[in-house]
């Protein structure tokens, strides 16, 4: 059985030299459905591993890399123009994620492939960013009104908003997580810690722990996991790129004061269960209390093994299709209370769906 | 194994369940298909091409075309293509079934195959050399193709052309020529020998038939060529047969405009692009009546040395 082969390729490279032609199309077709080809290409590359990939199979390979280097020099310029739209404000500019690992040139945007960039702002300066990157030719994406009310009033970012000429989208945030969930960091504490780019005037990214918690708390937060393994493959490189003697006490430190162990313990679980990720066990010891109770972790785990697999019908057991729905639906019974979640999922479920079927006759 | 020797019922039936392994050009394919107009489309079009057994190990295009489920199946039924689970397209009519496959497989070559620069153009090769034929659609490109490759020169492609990265070289991938509306006719009359496919008709770009390439373009599919010429041809009503120089540069701008991956490939799209523009003779070609454009092109590839 082939369904965890793109993780153990990641977890144990060195077994692709006994791979069989069948093996290499399993993985290369897991890889691309996951993101991860780019990534894939590195990891090889890293290990010396490249001349064990059969000649036919390179092109897909060399052909993601080309993708994601061309992608890494759009972010870092896209960065740059949203800076100069912004320069005016004076305001403190966050990239985060994809857009942060490439800013602070981190392993972790090797071979990263993105479909928005994000940044953070300081909330009470939304309404003029939001203005400043629609002068600059930013426009909010087609949303129905029920999703744009849904996003300014519960949510931490601005609805999606996308550049009229080159088609780049940009979330803005205010925070990490929205208003409404169990828990939210304060974002005024992140600023605090940011740290400036070199390279990038103007521009800034969390401080290492941070940008791991976010990393994090993203990942166990978001209800459709498309790109879960490559997530979690962000927060593992990014981990084994922290050399800092004191990195784990920081990082700890940093989970309690902004609220995030938890997600902190499931990501440090699944990355040792599917990455291998070093991790001291000092620190797994510290997070036990971190975790839900026994029938909840089993739970979680048989959840989290199927939704953070790659989406690809290699990967996928009789099980699946329920665990993706679970995983959709603990996600935002994180994010709202019961009150708001009952209509909200309603309204997805039965109002959504109607009204796309409308609209092209709208149109 | 070629795929005319597959009984039409042995390809019906792997085409249903696991697929048939084919190759074009450099790429392998995995085909599945619950539709029969697909494997008929293929039995036509594709005999000459290498297939494989099913349980052939790799393949880098896993691709199907199947019937919607559910009440599409009966009214008003459609056709679905599917790149390994991934759907890039909406449902066709059924009836476009084959030519959705084959718009399929460009995409995955135009969205996945970043190893070669791929420009939208028809090319044809004579002696070893290639003239690439980019052109707006409505221009005539696939007609002329299609009657270049019925005279004696080498199908490369009638919509990619692959630029090698590395060699600088044009990698064919000979498949069905795409002929629209009008000129289904102009080639039959042209070449009655020609085989052209059952036509689609009322598709997005109006009545669609494929044109089986000739034999000896799908044995050579792994023989290169050299860039030799960019011809912008343009068919009109009367017009008498005469091809005019242009500027590499303007010729250049186009074909960066035209590829569907040069913004991809950054610096190396341009050293790529100009690399092949040095080696090529640019010109606009206007013609009304395909034999006098075949003389022409036929004259263009016997002066090919004194026109460098």
């Amino acid at each position: 059985m082939n369904r965890d082969l793109l993780v153990r390729t990641l977890r144990t490279p060195d077994a692709i030299t006994r791979f069989s032609m069948g093996e290499w199309d399993t993985l290369i077709r897991q890889a691309r459905a996951a993101g991860l080809l780019a990534r894939l290409a590195h990891h090889f590359r890293r290990h010396d591993l490249e001349r064990a990939v059969p000649a036919s199979v390179r092109w897909h390979l060399a052909a993601a890399r080309t993708l994601a280097d061309k992608q890494r020099t759009a972010v870092r310029w896209e960065l740059q123009q949203i800076q100069a739209a912004l320069a005016g404000l004076a305001l403190p500019l966050v990239a985060l994620k994809g857009a942060a690992y490439v800013a602070a040139d981190s392993p972790a945007a090797d071979g990263r492939l993105f479909n928005d960039i994000d940044i953070l702002v300081p909330r009470e300066r939304l309404a003029e960013v939001e203005n400043a990157l629609m002068l600059a030719g930013w426009h909010g994406t087609h949303l129905t009104d029920y999703d744009k009310r849904y996003y300014r009033r519960w949510m931490h970012e601005l609805p999606p908003m996308q550049h009229v000429q080159r088609q780049t989208v940009i979330d803005v945030h205010h925070a990490l997580l929205p208003d409404t969930a169990r828990y939210h960091p304060d974002s005024a504490k992140l600023f605090s810690r940011a740290v400036a780019v070199a390279d990038m005037p103007g521009i800034a990214v969390l401080a290492p722990e941070d940008r791991i918690l976010h990393s994090a708390t993203h990942l166990f937060h978001d209800g459709e996991l498309p790109h879960g393994l490559r997530d979690l493959t962000d927060i593992d490189l990014l981990l084994r790129e922290a050399d800092a003697p004191d990195f784990w006490p920081r990082l700890l430190a940093r989970a309690e004061e902004l609220q995030l162990r938890r997600s902190l313990f499931y990501a440090l679980r699944y990355l040792d269960r599917f990455l291998d990720t070093p991790v001291p066990d000092s620190v797994h010891a510290a997070l036990r209390d971190a975790a839900p109770g026994q029938l909840t972790l089993a739970l979680m785990d048989a959840v989290f093994a199927r939704a953070l697999a790659p989406d690809h019908t290699s990967c996928e057991d009789a099980f699946t299709p329920a665990a993706r729905l679970a995983a959709y639906v603990r996600a935002h019974w994180l994010r709202m209370p019961m009150h708001l979640l009952i209509p909200h999922l309603f309204h997805k479920a039965f109002v959504s769906p109607y009204l796309e079927n409308q609209s092209p006759r709208a149109a | 194994m070629k795929l005319l020797q597959l009984s039409p019922g042995d390809l019906r039936r792997q085409l249903a369940g696991p697929g048939v392994w084919l190759r074009t050009g450099p790429f392998s394919l995995r085909v599945r298909s619950d539709i029969p107009s697909v494997g008929e489309g293929l039995a036509h079009l594709y005999g000459q091409f290498e297939v494989r057994s099913a349980h052939e190990a790799f393949a880098d295009f896993h691709v199907s075309v199947d019937a919607s489920a559910g009440l599409r199946r009966w009214f008003r039924p459609q056709a679905r293509f599917s790149f390994d689970g991934l759907q890039p397209f909406k449902p066709l009519p059924r009836d476009q079934a084959f030519p959705m496959l084959e718009w399929g497989l460009n995409w995955c070559v135009s969205t996945q195959a970043h190893q070669y620069l791929i420009i939208h153009a028809a090319v044809v090769e004579k002696n070893g050399l290639a003239a690439i034929l980019p052109a707006p659609p409505g221009s005539g490109k696939s007609t002329l193709a299609a009657a270049l490759v019925l005279s004696g020169w080498r199908l490369l492609s009638d919509e990619l052309t692959l630029i090698d990265r590395a060699t600088g070289l044009i990698q064919p991938l000979p498949r069905p020529v795409s002929l629209k509306n009008q000129s289904i006719d102009v080639i039959r009359n042209f070449d009655s020998e020609a085989y052209i496919n059952r036509a689609s008709h009322d598709t997005i770009k109006g009545t669609v038939a494929h044109m089986r390439p000739p034999r000896d373009s799908v044995l050579r599919q792994h023989e290169p060529a050299q860039p030799r010429w960019v011809i912008f041809p343009k068919w009109e009503a009367g017009a008498s047969t005469r091809l005019t120089p242009r500027s590499q540069a303007q010729t250049f701008m186009f074909l960066a405009q035209n590829a569907f991956n040069y913004s991809h490939l950054g610096a190396d799209g341009f050293r790529v692009g100009t690399a092949l523009i040095d080696q090529c003779s640019c010109f606009d070609f206007r013609y009304s009546d395909l034999d006098e454009a075949i003389a022409a092109f036929e004259h263009l590839s016997q002066t090919a040395d004194e026109s460098a």
